[in-house]
């Protein structure tokens, strides 16, 4: 024992970490003191504390020789040592998930948090709760509640935070003590009402009335706790997003009232809470504002750096709210905590005038690599924003970006410069050409994959199009000499695109092609030998469809036809035009800087919807044989007010010759059943109804389907826009809302519907032609007419564009859907698919005088869909 | 995109870190799933350390998470919390543990006065913050209830003559047994 503590002292006079080179296996050996008798609580408490330090460092202990040290433990409630006592408590805690049968210590605990010493109290109720299931809860029921008003502010602090963490798993339980907590609320404690709180607005948070009683009773009475204060305009500016009622709302003024309350936690979190608000007002704004510009001259940096943060915030939607600070952001620029500095920098860019950039942007430059990645990211979107406001600015903010594309730094980062300057390229065609040479450059040495061929592609497409495209050609080969394969087939895409494109560059991307062929990728080689045989009938046409424009067809259901058709062999060759088209096209995406995951999303849920819709009808035996799916709707129209007895929504399903009308019936009505319930619909044009497929039985509020299949014009197939007047027609019989028995008889009765209009958007699919000009020389002048309109009711460009891509719904190409200011003409450049596959292209040239005149010129392959169109604009 | 209002809510905590001036790990609570592995929560502490140990500038935005921090000698204390939470908060709850710790190791905050202290730091993060919530925020609350033992004075505080009153102690304690 001497000798020990000989050993310890020395280590501890050495100045080394007397945990340091602790050995789980010894330690747990050393826990079998605990069985002894008389215990020493002293060496017991240490040898607890090494086994929580041992967990701490991240040490796995397995169930066995837990359970065995946990069970050790439980003789340690026979001393009467407080050290020790809480130390277990500790020890139960970190355990109670890795060992097993812990609820033996339930009796042990529920004595000492009921017993007098208050010191043990509350840790006892935290540790008890930690180990208590859903099962055992009933059983302290009675102990939590009276701990819960307990008057030891401790013991009912633990109390609340447990039944907290509790509501998780046992919520019905946990709801049943609101009394206590409403009683605990009114104490005078400051934490146990901050607590108290929490678990009432935990607990009511479903029910909107009573969390409104709770904030008007308890901001009448004015809170003791600046934690609580901020829980509260939590809640409140909660209520005040869901509600969207107006500002002038009392809770509203409790927020605001809370600006001149005496504690900066308070006062920032009320000035944080209204900058939040959904469409908050100047005016509205305005106090927070200057209680956080206030803040920016705080001492204290955790104080400057909300305030300067919440004003970058505010900036991004209002800048002028901000000038006002424009003087105490400045002070900041200097500031020594780089992120303050960063924040208040960004935020006088996006507020401050023209002048200040290159001053701000100079300053900025000269610590870019001390602050972090997340910072960065702010700074370039700052400067992505201020390219969009004063485009003059570019050749600065240029600059700025390639010196930060040059120094290191993580993905998110890279791509956020990436995103930005491929916007200014795209925004403004004078800096193409060095934003095109700056990316050469970066790809040079670029680790990630995903810019890499990002670059490449837009290489590809921009390149070719400039005055001197061969430069660009070095670059794009050195990928293919050095990169792994991802990178290489995307080097082989863009040199093909070159060689598409320039008649000049060709003979010598054939030789560079001929290379890649051989090379050790499958996917390389394909597309390598691919181009290859392509670019050598030197055909435009061929050039246009198969390496310029790429598939438009969706890939899920192209793999699904293939399957399909290689489990039916047949004479006939695979159709591409049976594919169903992409329903979103793919580079829509790029401009905006959201993430590429966010952007995602949405593309990826409609093409499986058009999929679910497909399967449906293919279920129906009825619309057997009409061929492949061809477009669906995008949205559901309503036939009825939402609020009627019955609610109706249509779907439009085109197909070659056909169209298909879904109509999802919900019956609002808790005291009808109807059934045979089908849609009679009346064409004003020669559109002709084929057949109704009814919806058997639609009971209360359970959504039924029924169709109605319509042929297409055949005498005059240009007339494609019609008008249907519909009725619903179905049989009611009445039923026992309690019970839901219905009557055998029933009764014949009808339901007039909202008209439904068929436009030519729905015979036509969006399609993206990145290289417009090369589809429309693919297509030929065989089928093209020309015709010129005047629109006499829009005085805009703008507004005749956006009218012009709604109408037909058609895909603007090439960023032609953007009218720039200042011009009297513009070209509008669409394309689409027709259904039963045609690619049909549209030029409308505009000329804004008084009114937009238009002249507009279609192509297809077939005669059709160019006179569909020019008979619909007319 | 994020949510712009906070969903109320009393879990403000997301870690408390104490590292020494290696960046190594003397204490470590996480209280979410933000870093789930053992070996994701070194990262991110090695990360932090590097970010934050040579500026003391208390304040800063580390992995999309808000980092609030302290150093003393040898010690670097961290609350770490979403970054919509109040900073106040945060640097309420990092003050309290703070001037806690002062207070219970005698204003003596470095490296070798806590780690004699560990059960002292254990019990006193404990009754700081539960769970992710905040507990209490007065340190003069917390070091009354961690309250340890009067005589448990560290070695380092004790005179010569009291270490070895206790050494004789504990040597008749073993003779008796």
């Amino acid at each position: 024992m001497l000798k020990k503590f000989d050993k310890k002292d020395e280590e501890s006079g050495g100045g080394s970490n007397p945990f340091q080179h602790l050995e789980k296996s010894a330690v747990l050996q050393e826990a079998r003191v605990f069985n002894e008798t008389p215990i020493n609580p002293r060496k017991c408490a240490h040898i607890l504390t090494k086994i929580l330090y041992l967990i701490n460092q991240g040490e796995h202990l397995g169930t066995t020789e837990a359970t065995e040290a946990f069970f050790a433990m439980t003789k340690l409630f026979q001393s009467n040592d407080p050290t020790l006592r809480r130390m277990c408590y500790l020890t139960i805690k970190e355990m109670s998930c890795i060992a097993e049968d812990v609820i033996i210590v339930t009796s042990s605990l529920t004595k000492d948090m009921t017993g007098k010493e208050d010191n043990y109290r509350g840790p006892a109720v935290r540790a008890l709760c930690q180990i208590t299931d859903s099962t055992m809860l009933q059983a302290i029921e009675r102990y939590m509640k009276q701990a819960i008003v307990d008057k030891v502010p401790s013991v009912s602090s633990s109390a609340l935070v447990s039944s907290l963490h509790l509501l998780k798993c046992s919520f019905d339980v946990v709801k049943r003590w609101v009394n206590e907590a409403q009683e605990a609320a009114s104490s005078d404690n400051i934490m146990v009402q901050y607590h108290a709180l929490g678990l009432l607005y935990h607990v009511r948070r479903n029910d909107r009335l009573a969390v409104n009683k709770m904030i008007s009773k308890f901001t009448r009475h004015g809170l003791k706790s600046p934690f609580a204060y901020c829980m509260m305009i939590r809640v409140a500016s909660k209520q005040l997003e869901e509600e969207d009622s107006s500002h002038d709302s009392p809770l509203f003024d409790f927020i605001e009232s809370c600006l001149r309350n005496k504690h900066e936690m308070v006062v920032y979190e009320a000035a944080s809470a209204i900058v939040n608000l959904p469409g908050c007002s100047a005016k509205e704004l305005a106090p927070a504002v200057s209680v956080l510009q206030l803040f920016c001259s705080s001492p204290k940096a955790a104080l400057r750096y909300a305030a300067v943060r919440t004003l970058n915030k505010v900036a991004m939607k209002h800048p002028s709210a901000v000038t006002a600070c424009n003087l105490d952001l400045e002070n900041l620029v200097t500031d020594s905590n780089r992120s303050i500095a960063t924040l208040a920098i960004t935020t006088l860019l996006k507020t401050g005038s023209e002048s200040s950039i290159d001053r701000l942007m100079k300053q900025i430059s000269s610590f870019m690599s001390e602050i972090s990645d997340e910072f960065k990211v702010v700074v370039v979107q700052a400067i992505s924003a201020l390219c969009q406001k004063y485009p003059r600015k570019h050749a600065v903010l240029m600059n700025f970006l390639f010196t930060m594309l040059r120094e290191e730094g993580g993905f998110e980062y890279k791509r956020a410069i990436v995103d930005c300057i491929i916007s200014i390229i795209e925004e403004n065609s004078e800096s193409k050409e060095t934003g095109l040479s700056h990316l050469c450059e970066f790809i040079e040495d670029c680790e990630f994959t995903v810019l890499a061929t990002r670059i490449l592609h837009l290489l590809g497409q921009e390149g070719p199009k400039t005055n001197n495209p061969s430069k660009y050609i070095r670059f794009i080969y050195n990928r293919v000499v050095l990169e792994h394969e991802e990178v290489r087939a995307g080097a082989v895409s863009a040199l093909a695109k070159f060689g598409a494109q320039n008649e000049e560059m060709l003979p010598s991307i054939l030789v560079l092609l001929k290379r890649c062929v051989m090379d050790d990728d499958n996917e390389v080689r394909d597309r390598a030998t691919f181009y290859l045989n392509v670019l050598e009938q030197k055909q435009k046409a061929l050039n246009a469809g198969y390496i310029l424009n790429g598939l438009t067809v969706s890939i899920p259901g192209l793999e699904r036809a293939l399957q399909q058709y290689t489990l039916e062999p047949s004479e006939k060759p695979f159709d591409l035009k049976s594919v169903p088209l992409a329903t979103t096209p793919m580079a829509e995406q790029r401009t905006e800087s959201t993430p590429i995951t966010a952007a995602k999303q949405p593309e990826k849920v409609a093409a499986t919807r058009q999929e679910i819709f497909q399967e449906q009808l293919a279920a129906v035996p009825e619309f057997n044989g009409l061929g492949p799916l061809f477009k669906s709707s995008p949205e559901p129209v309503a036939l009825t007010e939402s609020e009627t007895e019955y609610v109706i929504h249509c779907t439009k399903h085109t197909f070659t010759d056909h169209m298909v009308f879904q109509f999802d019936c919900t019956n609002t009505l808790n005291d009808q059943t109807l059934e045979n319930v089908t849609v009679q619909m009346e064409p004003t044009e020669s559109y002709e109804v084929l057949c109704y497929v009814p919806a058997w039985s639609l009971p209360y509020n359970q959504p039924g389907t029924c169709y109605t299949l319509v042929a297409l014009p055949k005498e005059d197939p240009t007339a494609v826009a019609c008008t249907f007047s519909c009725m619903m027609k179905f049989t009611v019989k009445d039923c026992d809302p309690t019970t839901g028995e219905t009557d055998d008889e029933g009764y014949e009765d009808e339901y007039v519907l909202e008209d439904l209009e068929v436009t030519i958007a729905d015979h036509i699919q969006k399609v993206m032609k990145l290289n417009f000009e090369a589809a429309w020389d693919e297509v030929g002048d065989e089928f093209e007419k020309e015709e010129t309109f005047t629109l006499s009711t829009t005085k805009t460009l703008e507004e005749a564009v956006g009218n012009i891509v709604k109408f037909l719904g058609m895909h603007p190409c090439e960023r032609s859907d953007k009218v720039p200011d200042n011009k009297n003409t513009h070209t509008l450049l669409l394309a689409g698919v027709f259904r039963g596959g045609h690619d049909i292209l549209v030029r409308s040239r505009l000329l804004l005088l008084d009114t937009v005149t238009m002249q507009v010129t279609a192509r297809s392959s077939e005669e059709l869909p160019v006179d569909i169109i020019l008979a619909s604009v007319g | 995109m994020e949510p712009l209002i906070l969903e109320p809510s009393l879990y403000t905590v997301k870690a408390i870190l104490i590292l020494d001036n290696d960046g190594d790990r003397l204490f470590a609570k996480y209280y979410d799933d933000t870093y789930p592995s053992v070996k994701e929560q070194k990262a991110f502490e090695k990360n932090i350390f590097n970010k934050t140990h040579r500026t003391d500038s208390e304040i800063a935005l580390l992995e999309g998470l808000t980092v609030v921090y302290k150093s003393s000698i040898d010690l670097y204390f961290y609350v770490i919390g979403s970054s919509y939470e109040n900073e106040l908060m945060l640097m309420a709850v990092l003050n309290c543990l703070f001037d806690s710790l002062s207070q219970m190791l005698r204003k003596n905050v470095e490296k070798r006065a806590l780690l004699e202290n560990m059960e002292g730091l254990f019990l006193a993060v404990d009754e700081i913050v539960d769970g992710g919530v905040i507990l209490e925020s007065d340190p003069q609350q917390v070091v009354h209830r961690v309250a340890l033992r009067g005589e448990d004075v560290p070695l380092t505080e004790q005179t010569v003559s009291q270490v070895l009153q206790s050494a004789k102690e504990q040597i008749k304690w073993s003779l008796l047994r």
